[in-house]
């Protein structure tokens, strides 16, 4: 049987298809990153380019209201960009930072985790002690401070530069935690079981026992929480760029877009900040969706903190 | 005249995502007062459910879709969760398998004790604690004032569970259903715990409804058997009867598989082949027709019914009716 | 008992080890202590002779232990932007976050229990599906966006509500420390809207987290045993699963108050309450490093002893530890 038919006839498909809200949380997920994708080509303008901006075309409404332009269907921003090639972009941005930020989480907390639910002992205590030491802090607040750090060494200007890459380290950082915890639960959960006595018998080193063997039975329960951590990576990277420690204005993520808008809304001009806000609840909401839909499905034990 | 309990034709249902699956199959039995009854099966032939049936307390999603069980005449099937609940505990009481796991771990023994009294009779505290230290004497703990006022966990697993028979005796019950009460005992213990139980039954002419695996405790300590196998009573008689003649083959296999039994020393246990259906494919015909020695045809095809075989004994197997329904012993 | 406390303390001095080894090598590394004092106007050749009579050229070791000393005798160093000791700055600021985590906590408690226990009880019904459903859409917002909503809402649009800062307080214990919003109603007035929106960001997780320990309470065996006894639901709901399920959360409740503290730092931007998350980001954005690691440490006790408190209390609650002595 072929890995595709062997997926056609699985559990997970045939709960997929009967669970509504999974599947329109897919669609609308897919379409959001297919959109953060595409945004250079289907955008009708680049927001990044200074010479495409006119303020004089800033605050127009969005083109059901009035006052609004048919050019501007979501309406412009305080500095004349129109919001909807924004959002694209600013949706392509915290895709790329939450992506990368728990592509490095999931990377050092697997490293970690397996380093010690495999050694045990001192190496172990030693790991989980840091780990837990950190785990007691809340990530946001680890974030916000990694967050402030960097920026008074690097000051702002280059802080700005930089932001991407920065913010990618400083999730990533603020929650390995996470990671490390739920590895090596199951590791350790693994590690007790015939099959790694019988691969330890037969002579295979370690490594080769924990990458071919252990790390496989782990992945169910990586699965279940790297939706939970996307999710938390898009609301650190939200909630930092809206403490101005974020993605600068010039070059916004939804998180800087709404803090932008925010000086805005006394005046009236609701939409900068509502449709971020939209589009930021739709990312994670669905994100969120898919993940209670997966852990229902999978039921690993996850490790209770 | 009306019996102390009659459980008549009794079917219990699950509601599974992929439809009903049957649990138990249309079984009957009667008890009468101080009588002592032994269910006897492997684990998921149904016993369990047959002793939480009788209370109405299967655990969601069972249900008993036909049937009916008489209690001193009153059909308390039909009853509703309130009026069943004056029964729960007050007439018929129930002792769990694992002591560890069935008192709640946050509240004092005389805390679980008091209120069982309370929900049943109209009592002060201190009156209830009186009756509650009386029970403990009779359960022969040792200092059980003290006892009142631990917790569960401070107390050893032979301990929990004379303290859990003590808790049924609160309401002086007419039947007790013990659900594997020795399984998660040690040996010694377990002894202990079945002579208490015969003792109690004697001394206050209870009834009591034992549930086990364990058909040599059954043989000791009860009148009445009935031998369950997936969902089914397939025999049922008194009890040094069917251990004597076993006259079903699985009977018969259960008997032979008792350690020093049947077999003498050195020699290897008799052994049923093969394992007990699941509810979900069990086989055409004579449910055990896959493990038996003596399968016929017949077997594969239509399922045997309880039959008189002879000396009060009844069994559901095609190849021992003979004739008028009596076996040949 | 009296072991497993001294334990928990030990490893509670030994975090807060960890954090001001943390603090302090950052500001080795990036502070400017001698800024910090006399400001930026100064010759290079002062500059020296201060860092020198500051010691800062002292060995790290050593310069650590005299940061621990000064820590344990209250100097956490000097806020360059208020000129004055930086934990007497926080501890300005600490009244305004407090009554804003204070008022959160209490709305949680509040709601969370009565809707966690019925969607617990009663998980088909219309209502706990509509709970659960916006429960699930409240993790998904961001706690500014709930708070920037509701500012559009009650303040902007409808006018009846204030969008920012404390309103009129009073003094508390007439000593000029704790100004108190709690007394008076222009004061209870503005905490409403940013308590509310801090404490959307819990009550989720709270609803969430008392229905599934709920839920897998009502199916152990004691519960079922408490229903063969004869017990009435409302008993068996109340006392004996309630208390179970309590257990659990109150751990849990005391680690999401220390994370109700990360929130306030974007709940007292969106609403410009002077509080210490306020204040943090006000020395995030002028560099001010000793204020920023004197938040770090002062936060991070915080964090350990309710932490250490509640663990110690847990075991106060839960028979099965006390005696145990262990965990």
């Amino acid at each position: 049987m072929t890995k595709l038919q062997k997926f056609k006839e699985s559990y997970f498909l045939y709960s997929f298809k009967r669970d509504k809200v999974a599947i329109g949380s897919f669609l609308i997920l897919v379409t959001l990153l297919m959109l953060a994708i595409t945004a250079p080509w289907i955008a009708p303008m680049n927001p990044y380019d200074a010479e495409n901006i006119d303020i004089m075309n800033s605050e127009i409404p969005p083109m059901w209201s009035e006052g609004g332009e048919s050019v501007y269907p979501l309406g412009t921003d305080n500095m004349g960009r129109d919001m909807f090639s924004t959002m694209l972009y600013g949706l392509r941005t915290s895709m790329i930072i939450a992506g990368g930020a728990v592509l490095l989480q999931a990377t050092l907390g697997i490293l970690v985790g397996l380093t010690a639910g495999y050694f045990g002992g001192r190496t172990d205590a030693f790991l989980m002690r840091m780990a837990d030491i950190q785990f007691s802090f809340p990530y946001l607040m680890v974030a916000i401070f990694i967050g402030a750090i960097f920026q008074v060494v690097f000051g702002i200007g280059s802080y700005e530069r930089l932001a991407v890459p920065l913010l990618i380290v400083i999730i990533g950082l603020a929650e390995w935690p996470m990671y490390a915890r739920t590895i090596r639960a199951s590791v350790i959960g693994e590690v007790n079981k015939e099959y790694v006595e019988a691969a330890r018998v037969i002579g295979l080193s370690r490594p080769t026992i924990m990458i071919r063997h252990v790390l496989p039975n782990s992945l169910t329960s990586v699965m279940v929480i790297s939706t939970i951590q996307v999710a938390n990576a898009v609301m650190s990277e939200a909630a930092l760029s809206y403490l101005g420690l974020g993605m600068p204005v010039t070059t916004p993520s939804l998180g800087s877009l709404i803090r932008s808008g925010f000086e805005f809304i006394f005046s009236g001009s609701w939409w900068i900040t509502v449709f971020p806000g939209i589009w930021l609840i739709l990312f994670v909401l669905v994100i969120n969706l898919l993940g209670d839909w997966l852990r229902d499905v999978l039921n690993p034990k996850l490790y209770k903190g | 005249m009306s019996h102390l309990l009659e459980v008549r034709d009794l079917e219990v249902k699950f509601a599974l995502r992929f439809g009903d699956i049957t649990a138990i199959d249309g079984a009957s039995f009667k008890l009468d007062r101080g009588e002592k009854l032994g269910l006897v099966g492997e684990s998921g032939a149904g016993k369990s459910v047959t002793g939480f049936s009788i209370i109405n307390l299967i655990s969601k999603p069972g249900y008993i879709s036909k049937g009916k069980v008489l209690f001193e005449g009153k059909e308390i099937s039909s009853y509703s969760d309130e009026q069943m609940r004056k029964i729960r505990g007050n007439s018929i009481s129930m002792i769990f398998q694992d002591p560890m796991m069935t008192l709640n771990p946050v509240f004092t023994i005389g805390f679980q004790m008091v209120e069982t009294i309370q929900a049943h009779r109209n009592i002060s505290k201190a009156g209830a604690e009186k009756i509650a230290l009386e029970k403990l004497k009779k359960v022969h703990i040792p200092s059980p004032e003290q006892r009142l006022s631990q917790y569960p966990h401070e107390l050893s697993g032979g301990m929990r569970q004379r303290i859990i028979i003590a808790v049924s005796l609160l309401t002086d019950p007419a039947i007790i259903i013990a659900d594997e009460p020795t399984t998660a005992l040690d040996v010694t213990i377990q002894a202990e715990i079945m002579d208490l139980l015969q003792e109690l039954c004697a001394s206050d002419n209870m009834a009591l409804i034992l549930i086990t695996h364990d058909l040599g405790v059954v043989s000791q300590v009860t009148e009445k058997i009935a031998v369950m196998y997936a969902g089914k009573i397939i025999e049922y008689g008194p009890t040094d009867q069917v251990v004597t003649y076993p006259v079903h083959p699985y009977t018969e296999g259960l008997i032979k598989s008792i350690p020093g039994n049947v077999v003498n020393p050195g020699e290897d246990l008799v052994q049923i082949p093969g394992m007990m259906p699941t509810l979900t494919n069990i086989p055409p015909g004579c449910a055990f027709n896959p493990r038996c020695y003596l399968r016929q045809a017949v077997c594969t095809k239509t399922t045997p019914e309880l039959k008189d075989v002879g000396n009060s004994v009844m069994a559901a197997c095609h190849m021992r009716y003979k004739g008028d329904g009596r076996t040949n012993q | 008992m009296f072991a497993f406390i001294i334990r928990r303390i030990l490893q509670a001095i030994l975090v807060m080890l960890v954090i001001s080894l943390v603090g302090f090598s950052i500001k080795n590394s990036i502070g400017d202590p001698v800024r910090d004092l006399v400001g930026e106007r100064v010759t290079p050749k002062e500059r020296a002779a201060m860092a020198e009579k500051l010691g800062l050229n002292d060995p790290f070791s050593t310069q650590y232990v005299r940061f621990l000393k000064n820590a344990l005798h209250g100097d956490l160093g000097t806020s360059f932007i208020y000129r004055k000791p930086a934990l007497e700055v926080i501890l300005k600021h600490a009244p305004a976050t407090i009554e804003l985590v204070l008022g959160s906590a209490l709305i949680i408690v509040i709601f969370s229990l009565p809707l966690g226990m019925y969607t617990a009880l009663k998980p088909r019904s219309l209502f706990s599906r509509f709970v659960m459903g916006f429960s699930t859409l409240g993790v998904s917002v961001p706690v500014f966006l709930t708070a920037i909503g509701f500012i559009y809402l009650f303040a902007v649009t409808w006018h009846v509500l204030p969008s920012y800062g404390r309103g009129e307080t009073v003094d508390l214990f007439g000593n000029g420390y704790w100004q108190t919003g709690f007394l008076t109603i222009d004061g209870l007035k503005h905490l409403i809207l940013p308590c509310i929106s801090l404490a959307s960001i819990m009550m989720p997780l709270f609803i969430r987290l008392i229905r599934s320990e709920m839920m897998e309470v009502l199916e152990t065996e004691y519960i079922k045993y408490a229903r063969a006894k004869g017990l009435s639901p409302m008993r068996i709901w109340f006392v004996h699963a309630f208390k179970n399920t309590l257990l659990p959360v109150v751990t849990v409740f005391g680690i999401q108050i220390g994370i109700m503290f990360a929130f306030t730092i974007l709940t007292e931007t969106v609403f410009q309450w002077q509080g210490m998350g306020f204040m943090f980001l006000d020395a995030v954005q002028r560099a001010d490093i000793s204020l920023l690691i004197a938040y770090l440490v002062v936060v991070g006790s915080v964090f350990v002893i309710v932490n250490t408190v509640v663990d110690v209390m847990y075991g106060f609650i839960n028979p099965t530890v006390r005696v145990a002595g262990t965990k």
